[in-house]
């Protein structure tokens, strides 16, 4: 029950979506593929069920090759964006609709509906047409329908975008049970960083055309492959600055901002136009500590703080956001917990091991050395 | 304020009535003249009071008309009849032409596809007396000329068009979406067109089949050069009315609203389910 993609290929005229895209999913696996508006997740999903009627490729469940198959014929289950119910028929039918093509019996039908609109809590709103639904409710019959028929494969696109904040809540909790439970290969398409990181599996990020990166969703956050992809994930965005590194005993330095940092990253950067990638909660602000100089840096803290000027602080979850002034006016994001010192000089340090190193020309991420390699070396 | 009220809602009938006297004042006319005698028509000054006759209907029903020259043969009922079958089966053909070449055109691109639907726009355009010479012509080689065949076939230049056109329009505003997920659920391509497209576009291709209808019924040039007496549509019948002895206006006035009736009950009855399908229009999410 697995879904494969070979060199999926999607051009509308001139205009190039999809390149050559390949994908596996496993089943029970659940996919996200993220990436921003208008980069074609859509048009790869419409793919894979067959409705695209541009796509050139390879599309292969369960090892079968499903290319030259209609939509009908796939055997999968798809939940639209603008949820597509049928207007004409009420929920129960629409729901009933994937069964309904396959001739089970009535009696049959009746209960499997029932079983999974009880799953989904929508029972008692079976019988009235998809207008008479809140947004909510439409959502969860468009899901409902995708599931019914418990399909190899299931494609999601961005289910949770029309629907209001505490759904898209609930759901984003109650989706993994779900999805576990149908035990199909699923591919859920969303825009949302944080939606992607919690029901994912995977992440497939997808970027001018392709798959940039398609790993473990820490791994996506915490080690991107270039600064495009690193700049889609987090709230606030990460901090980029122009650097120089120079190579130096046990790593690279690095110097922006004020801030001088020591980095664990590939000496081949060294002399080259880089960017220095921080996370906003990977930087901390304290009160400056007397003279400055000789003070007792915390353990990973990079140098000695920077002095900064607090902008403007906004509250973010139970986290403050701050935008920090340093000298020579560059301007940074920080997310930090608790109240931040106020009325005071504040200084602001970065954590060294995870800051980003970024290739200035290409993009592309500049590995960090093992530290045990190091050692070795 | 109450007063201005009444003020307002004084003048707005009397505006509504004006518009209505307007509009409706010939049609009362004639409901007034098919219960008039020929020389209670012709009085003057007209007389708005009259004493009731229903011998214009009498004469049109039983086929029989009598004048101050003698009996007079009329093909009325005949004529009712051709109308109604030559519209509806216009309508029909059109419909089963009209209604999946619609949907291609809204829902694929496809070679000279625009070239196609502009084409058959155009059929409107030209005046019917440019092409009826030729047309009789051929139907007189071809065999076709005065038959019921000939006829709808020359129909089509009216009706296929109108529908093409309204009903195209809305398939392409219900979203190709709705049609999708009915295959992806497995049903087939015909399925999913005559399951969800049709239904989908239901109130567009009512409207365009009662305008087709009504335009079909009002056609009066096709019919009269390519048919004879017995296939001809009560537009034309109609002509039979001006006798040697004179114009038989009370038999003219009944058979307009005999004529009428027929589009005015389909009117109301499309119009109810014209209502419900623009209700039921909640399409977008």
């Amino acid at each position: 029950m697995s879904l494969t993609i070979r060199n999926l290929h999607v051009a509308f005229r001139r205009n190039l979506v999809l390149d050559d895209v390949s994908l596996d999913v496993a089943p029970g696996e659940t996919l996200v593929l993220f990436g921003p508006s208008g980069v074609g997740k859509t048009v790869l999903l419409r793919a894979i069920a067959g409705v695209e009627p541009a796509a050139r490729g390879q599309v292969l469940i369960d090892g079968r090759d499903v290319s030259a198959l209609g939509p009908d014929r796939r055997d999968l289950g798809m939940a639209f964006q603008n949820f597509a119910l049928y207007p004409h028929l009420a929920a129960r039918e629409n729901i009933a609709s994937p069964l309904r093509a396959r001739g089970v019996a009535s009696a049959e039908i009746e209960a499997r509906v029932g079983r999974v609109a009880e799953l989904l809590r929508i029972s008692h709103v079976l019988d009235h047409p998809p207008r008479a639904l809140s947004n909510g409710q439409k959502q969860r019959t468009a899901l409902a329908r995708a599931l019914v028929g418990q399909p190899r494969v299931l494609l999601l696109d961005d289910p949770l975008r029309n629907v209001d904040a505490k759904l898209r809540y609930e759901m984003r909790l109650e989706l993994p049970r779900l999805l576990r439970a149908a035990e199909a290969a699923t591919i859920y398409v969303t825009q949302d960083y944080r939606e992607a990181m919690a029901l994912g599996d995977r992440i497939a990020v997808l970027h001018r055309a392709a798959i940039a990166q398609c790993d473990i969703p820490e791994a996506v956050y915490d080690a991107p492959v270039s600064v495009n992809v690193a700049r889609l994930f987090g709230d606030p965005p990460l901090n980029l600055l122009p650097c120089r590194p120079v190579a130096e005993a046990g790593g690279l330095r690095v110097e922006a901002a004020g801030l001088r940092l020591l980095l664990p990253a590939a000496r081949e950067a060294a002399g080259r136009d880089c960017l220095l990638g921080l996370r906003p909660e990977t930087i901390t602000v304290s009160r400056a500590a007397g003279g400055g100089a000789g003070t007792v840096r915390p353990a990973g803290a990079g140098g000695a703080g920077v002095p900064v000027e607090i902008v403007a602080a906004t509250p973010l979850h139970e986290r403050m956001v701050l935008l920090l002034r340093a000298a020579g006016g560059v301007e940074l994001l920080a997310s930090v917990l608790g109240e931040p010192p106020q009325g005071v000089p504040v200084v602001l340090q970065a954590d060294e091991q995870r800051a980003l190193l970024f290739d200035a020309e290409s993009g592309a991420r500049i590995p960090h050395v093992a530290r045990t390699l190091e050692v070795v070396a | 304020m109450e007063r201005s009220d009444t003020i307002w809602r004084v003048l707005r009938g009397l505006a509504l009535t004006l518009v209505i006297i307007f509009f409706l004042f010939p049609i009362f006319w004639i409901l007034l003249m098919s219960f008039e005698t020929n020389e209670q028509v012709l009085a003057i000054p007209p007389k708005l009071f009259i004493h009731p006759t229903l011998m214009n209907y009498v004469a049109l029903l039983s086929g029989k008309l009598q004048t101050a020259a003698g009996a007079l043969d009329i093909t009325f009922m005949r004529n009712l009849w051709n109308s109604v079958l030559l519209s509806v089966c216009s309508v029909a053909l059109s419909l089963v032409l009209g209604v999946p070449a619609a949907y291609a055109f809204a829902r694929f691109r496809f070679r000279g596809g625009e070239d196609i639907a502009f084409t058959l726009l155009s059929f409107r355009f030209a005046p019917p007396l440019l092409v009826l010479l030729p047309l009789s012509l051929y139907f007189q080689d071809i065999g076709l000329a005065n038959t019921y065949i000939g006829l709808i076939w020359v129909y089509q230049l009216i009706c296929l068009p109108l529908i093409l056109w309204i009903v195209r329009g809305y398939f392409e505003d219900a979203s190709p979406d709705v049609e999708y997920a009915y295959r992806v659920d497995g049903h087939s391509w015909w399925r999913a067109f005559t399951r969800i497209a049709i239904p989908l576009a239901g109130p567009g291709i009512a409207a365009a089949a009662l305008l087709s209808f009504i335009f079909a019924w009002n056609n009066f040039v096709f019919a009269l050069v390519l048919a004879s007496a017995d296939k001809q549509p009560v537009t034309v019948g109609a002509l039979a009315f001006v006798t040697a002895s004179g114009i038989q206006y009370g038999q003219i006035a009944a058979a307009i609203v005999l004529s009428i009736l027929p589009t005015l009950a389909l009117a109301l009855y499309a119009q109810r389910w014209l209502v419900e399908g623009l209700s039921l229009g909640a399409v977008k999410g």
